[in-house]
Order: C-alpha cells, then sequence, then structure tokens
C-alpha cells in the first residue's frame, strides 16, 4: 500500500522536526533557569569553591558560545545522551528506562480502557438519549470530570484498601510475598487496578461525552435510515453504521490527549508509590534535580509524539477515505 | 442614540432567559457565588490565619474548635478551605485572561493574515499542543520557582493553544463576510479591523471557551500545588490534600474535604460554561442536544 506508506512516511518527518523543535526548547529552559548551571552542578556534586566551578564550566563547555552549546547539546541529545544527574549519581537516560515500562504499561492501560468505556457508555446514553439512563450516565461524567484525579486516587484508596481491604494501595507488587508465576502476575493485576480505574476515570468521562455528541449527531443520518429500512438488526446499525463515523472525532481527541495521559501518571504514580517515569518527576521536583526533569520533559514528549503517530495510523485503517494529508 | 441603548439590553434579557432554561447552570451560578462570597470574606470568617495552629492535632470534623476538623499541626481545614479558595479563583481567572490574551492575539492575526503567518503560527501552536501540559507546567514552576506569577505563567503557557485554534476558525470564516470587505473598502487599518470589527463578532465562543478553562486551570493549580509547587506563602486546596496524603490512613478528613471544595468548584464553574453556551451559540446548543 504505497498510499498509506506516503502518508506515514509524512507524519514520520512531521515528528521528528516536532522532537528537534522540542529539544531546541528543552535546551533554553535549561539556560533559562536562574542561577548558574556551573555553581548548580558544584553543589549537587557536593563542593562549590570557585576553581571546581570555573573546571565544571570549562568541563562541560559552558565558557563557550550560546549557539556552539547548543550544538553539542543536540549532538549529544541524537545520541540519546541527556545528561547526568548528581542526585542520582546516574546518566539521566538509564534512569529513565528503568522507570519507563510502569509508566507506559499504567497509561496505555488506561488509555484502553477509557476508550473502550467511553465510547460504550456514550454509545449507550446516545441512543436511550433522554431516559434515566442518559441523565445518569451524565451527571457520572459531569462529576468525574470536575474531580481532580489525586483525590479520585486517595478516596478509592480509602474505601477500596483502607475500609474494604480488597485492593492494595501502594507500590507494584506485594514486598517479601515471594509469589511465583500465575500468582506473582496476579498480585502485579491487583496492585494495577487502582491506578489504572483512577487515572482512567477522568478520560472515560471526556470520552463518553465526545462519543455520545458524535452519535447524536450521526444517528439520524439517512445512511442509517436505509439501513433500518433494510431490516438490520439494531446491533448492526449501531456497531457498523453509526459508531463507525462518530467515532472519529473521538479518535482526535484521544489521539490529542494521549500527553494529558502521561502528565496524569505523574500525579498517580505519586498517588499510588508506583516507581515509574512520573514518580521520578515528582522525586525530581523535591530535590530540584533539573536534569531529571527536563530530561522526563523531552522523553514523554517523543513518547505523545510516537502516540500521534499511532493514532494517525489507527485513523486512516478506521476511514479509508482520510487522503494523504498534510 | 436610544436605540443603542435599548438594544443591548433586550438583548441582556434575552441571553438571562436563555441562561437560566439550564437548571444545572444556574444552580452551578448560584454555588459559585457562594465559592466567591466564601473567597471575599476569609478573613472574616476565620480571621486567624490558616497556616496558624488553632486546634490539637488529628481533631476529627464536628469537634467543638474545628467544625471540618483540624490536620496534623492542628490547622483548621475550614480556614484552609476558605483561605484556598482566594488562591483557586485568583490563579484560575489570571491564568485564563493570560491565556486568553495569548491565544487570541496568535490565533487572530493567523486566521486574518492567513498565508505563510497562518503556516508558522498554527506550527508553533501544535508544537505546544504535542508537549504533554501537565509535564510542561511542572518543569516551568520547578525551575522558576514556585511563585503566584510563575504558577499564573505556566499555566497560561500550557492552556492557550485550544483558544488559538479556536480565534483563527472564527477570525477565518469572519473575514471574508461583507461587513469586514465593507471595513477593508472605508480604509480602516487592519488592526482597527481586527480589534473593532471582527473580535466583537468572535467573542461569544471564546467567552464559552474562557470560562470552562478557568475550570481546567483550577485543576491544574490544584495538581502542581498537591506536587508541592504551590506558593509557598498561600493555603491551597491542592496542597491541603497534598500534605495530607500520608495519614490517609489515620485521617480521611483533612483530604476530603479540600477535594470536595475543588470537585464542586470545577463542576460549577463547568455548569455555568455549558449553561455559558447554550445562551451565546444557540445554534450550536440545540445541535448538541438534538
Amino acid at each position: 500500500m504505497p498510499r498509506i506508506a506516503v502518508f506515514i512516511s509524512q507524519r514520520l518527518v512531521k515528528a521528528v522536526f516536532v522532537v528537534l523543535a522540542i529539544a531546541v526548547f528543552n535546551f533554553f529552559l535549561v539556560h533559562a533557569a536562574p542561577g548558574d548551571p556551573a555553581a548548580v552542578m558544584a553543589g549537587e556534586a557536593g563542593a562549590a569553591d570557585a576553581k571546581f566551578v570555573e573546571q565544571l564550566r570549562q568541563q562541560f563547555g559552558l565558557d563557550r558560545p550560546l549557539y556552539e552549546q547548543l550544538g553539542t547539546y543536540m549532538g549529544k541529545v541524537v545520541q540519546a545522551d541527556l545528561g547526568y544527574s548528581y542526585r542520582q549519581q546516574r546518566p539521566v537516560f538509564d534512569l529513565l528506562m528503568d522507570r519507563l515500562p510502569v509508566t507506559l504499561s499504567l497509561t496505555l492501560t488506561s488509555f484502553v480502557l477509557a476508550l473502550i468505556g467511553g465510547v460504550a457508555l456514550g454509545t449507550l446514553a446516545a441512543m436511550r438519549a433522554g431516559t434515566w439512563s442518559d441523565t445518569a450516565i451524565t451527571v457520572v461524567g459531569l462529576t468525574a470530570y470536575a474531580t481532580p484525579i489525586f483525590w479520585i486516587g486517595l478516596m478509592l484508596i480509602l474505601l477500596f484498601s483502607v475500609n474494604l481491604g480488597w485492593l492494595p494501595a501502594f507500590g507494584t507488587e506485594s514486598i517479601g510475598a515471594g509469589y511465583t508465576g500465575w500468582a506473582a502476575l496476579m498480585d502485579r493485576v491487583e496492585h494495577l487496578v487502582l491506578p489504572v480505574v483512577t487515572l482512567g476515570l477522568f478520560y472515560m468521562a471526556v470520552y463518553t461525552r465526545l462519543t455520545r455528541a458524535s452519535i447524536l449527531e450521526v444517528r439520524d443520518m439517512d445512511f442509517v435510515k436505509t439501513a433500518r429500512a433494510k431490516g438490520l438488526p439494531e446491533w448492526r446499525i449501531v456497531s457498523v453504521h453509526i459508531l463507525r463515523n462518530a467515532i472519529l472525532p473521538v479518535i482526535t481527541v484521544a489521539g490529542f490527549q494521549a500527553g494529558h495521559l502521561i502528565g496524569g501518571s505523574i500525579l498517580i504514580e505519586t498517588v499510588f508509590a508506583l516507581p515509574g517515569i512520573g514518580r521520578l518527576a515528582f522525586e525530581a521536583v523535591l530535590q530540584r534535580d533539573y536534569q531529571v526533569l527536563l530530561g522526563i520533559f523531552l522523553l514523554t514528549s517523543v513518547v505523545v509524539v510516537i502516540f500521534n503517530l499511532l493514532t494517525d495510523l489507527i485513523y486512516s485503517l478506521v476511514d479509508p477515505r482520510i487522503e494523504v494529508a498534510p | 442614540m436610544t436605540a443603542a441603548v435599548i438594544t443591548p439590553s433586550r438583548r441582556g434579557s434575552g441571553f438571562w432567559r436563555a441562561f437560566a432554561r439550564n437548571k444545572g447552570a444556574v444552580l452551578g451560578l448560584a454555588f459559585l457565588l457562594l465559592i466567591v462570597l466564601m473567597a471575599i470574606f476569609a478573613d472574616v470568617l476565620f480571621p486567624t490565619s490558616p497556616w496558624d495552629m488553632t486546634a490539637a492535632p488529628f481533631e476529627p470534623p464536628f469537634s467543638e474548635d474545628a467544625l471540618l476538623g483540624s490536620d496534623t499541626l492542628g490547622r483548621d481545614i475550614a480556614a484552609g478551605i476558605a483561605h484556598g479558595a482566594r488562591v483557586s479563583l485568583l490563579i484560575g481567572l489570571t491564568s485564563t485572561a493570560v491565556a486568553v490574551l495569548i491565544g487570541v492575539c496568535l490565533g487572530a492575526v493567523s486566521g486574518f493574515y492567513g498565508g505563510w503567518v497562518d503556516d508558522a503560527v498554527m506550527r508553533f501552536t501544535e508544537l505546544f499542543q504535542t508537549i504533554p501540559n501537565f509535564v510542561l507546567a511542572v518543569v516551568l514552576v520547578a525551575i522558576f520557582t514556585p511563585s503566584l506569577t510563575s504558577i499564573v505563567l505556566a499555566i497560561a503557557i500550557v492552556s492557550w493553544p485550544p483558544l488559538a485554534r479556536l480565534a483563527r476558525g472564527e477570525f477565518m470564516s469572519l473575514r471574508s463576510r461583507e461587513f469586514v470587505q465593507a471595513a477593508v473598502t472605508t480604509g480602516q487599518s487592519n488592526l482597527t479591523i481586527i480589534w473593532r470589527q471582527i473580535l466583537p463578532n468572535s467573542l461569544s465562543p471564546i467567552i464559552v471557551s474562557a470560562s470552562l478553562m478557568v475550570a481546567t486551570a483550577i485543576l491544574l493549580e490544584s495538581s502542581l500545588s498537591f506536587l508541592g509547587l504551590g506558593d509557598p506563602n498561600l493555603m491551597s486546596w491542592g496542597y491541603m490534600v497534598g500534605a495530607a496524603r500520608t495519614v490517609i490512613r489515620q485521617a480521611w478528613w483533612m483530604s476530603f474535604f479540600p477535594g470536595i471544595a475543588i470537585l464542586l468548584t470545577v463542576l460549577a464553574l463547568n455548569l455555568v460554561g455549558e449553561g455559558l453556551n447554550d445562551a451565546l451559540n444557540p445554534k450550536l446548543a440545540r445541535k448538541g442536544r438534538a
């Protein structure tokens, strides 16, 4: 399929430019930070006499002109060198790679849950517009949309682990339980339930609203009437005729919101003490570890760009009418 | 002269009727007024600073010297909520104002001039839409040290792109209309046309989005202060939840009540925003309801 290939390569080129632009932005953020970076680094390394600061300045090229520093920085970013965290005594890139799997499993599961749940609830609400089930879904959606996710997380912990004792509240696995095989897997799944539901709930509300509005626009169109006149079963009309057309705006917004989801994982991982990127960000904030923070910023941007690429791909599969648009 | 005075007042009453038809919006507005009153009279209701110890630590709600309980340091939760309302509303409103300023300026220029200006501005906007917004807000506030100004600017910087797109769309569709062409023929400058002709006509969708953005801004502010990135001199709802996070097992009330305050305020703002949408964009509202 050459058309899809052209489409994807165009998107890839654009994605590379976006990542480069974000890296440049990142560079200027480092330099906009108040205080001399060499002095900050010296402080982090544990010594701050003038000679050492001067040596650091030379070592990191901070005495060079700005454009030269930018060049060096970009060269390093291309080689996946995001600097060194003196606080953690490790290269930032290694730190990030250690933490990435937890964050990805959290955000991806939440995303899938939110999308499936949101589309299902939105469809239900729209097909029964005006009835009590529509009202109930709308009210719950509005409330979930207005609730801070860190607070939902805390309240779910209060209910399901403190009061009812059904689910674990913290971490990714029971420490020292020594589970193996199936039990270990179930243990991990149990630990992910609350965080995933918390993160997913807000976005489920968003997708429910969107799906409902979108279906209300589509459901009275002529081709739906035709399908009904042909005597197709209702589930087929909804799933094939209505949903396939109504889901496009939902996918667009869902793609856009990938970034928000990753931002939300900072809060969720803080609440549930999950060792992911978000928790790392929280620790970096507490310790004012800018190198790590900026590395997280760059990495999450890259993840979002990849995610947007995937959305474009899914979009072109769901809707074959999509032209190869710039 | 008289006609010019009468017309807006008649439009005003129609606006109120349309707004009042949405029961949720009226309820939201009433609750919002309550919050505003609480913020204004916080010093009268709770004269002592919300940072001061006024009760024994870990007092449960409905105890004698703390209506909603006290926190780990004996600070009154109710006082914190009343004083925190100021911070939330202040940051919500000012950061939205800044975001509207950035977004509408960029969107107006982009939609009005079109061509390469439009291309450039839209690439810039897309870049900011790609960047994970909460991560950027955290990075900005952490680097420029938490203060009222840095928080407001960070929230504004991450929230303007949707407004820029909205304003661009409005300006693009309005700029080819007859009244704009008439203004061009009468020799008005571009700035006058943007400011006096097109902007007033594209205001209603911008107002609706801005009202919803205040709600998002309040959520963002509470998330930032939950992470410890609030202004250290100001009591805020997010900070209260964040500080009580570790004692959730012993003291649910410390995080429960501030969270409820955030939830209700944001809900009220969203309801008011929907009411404004019904009243200002009647065509759109009818379509949405179908």
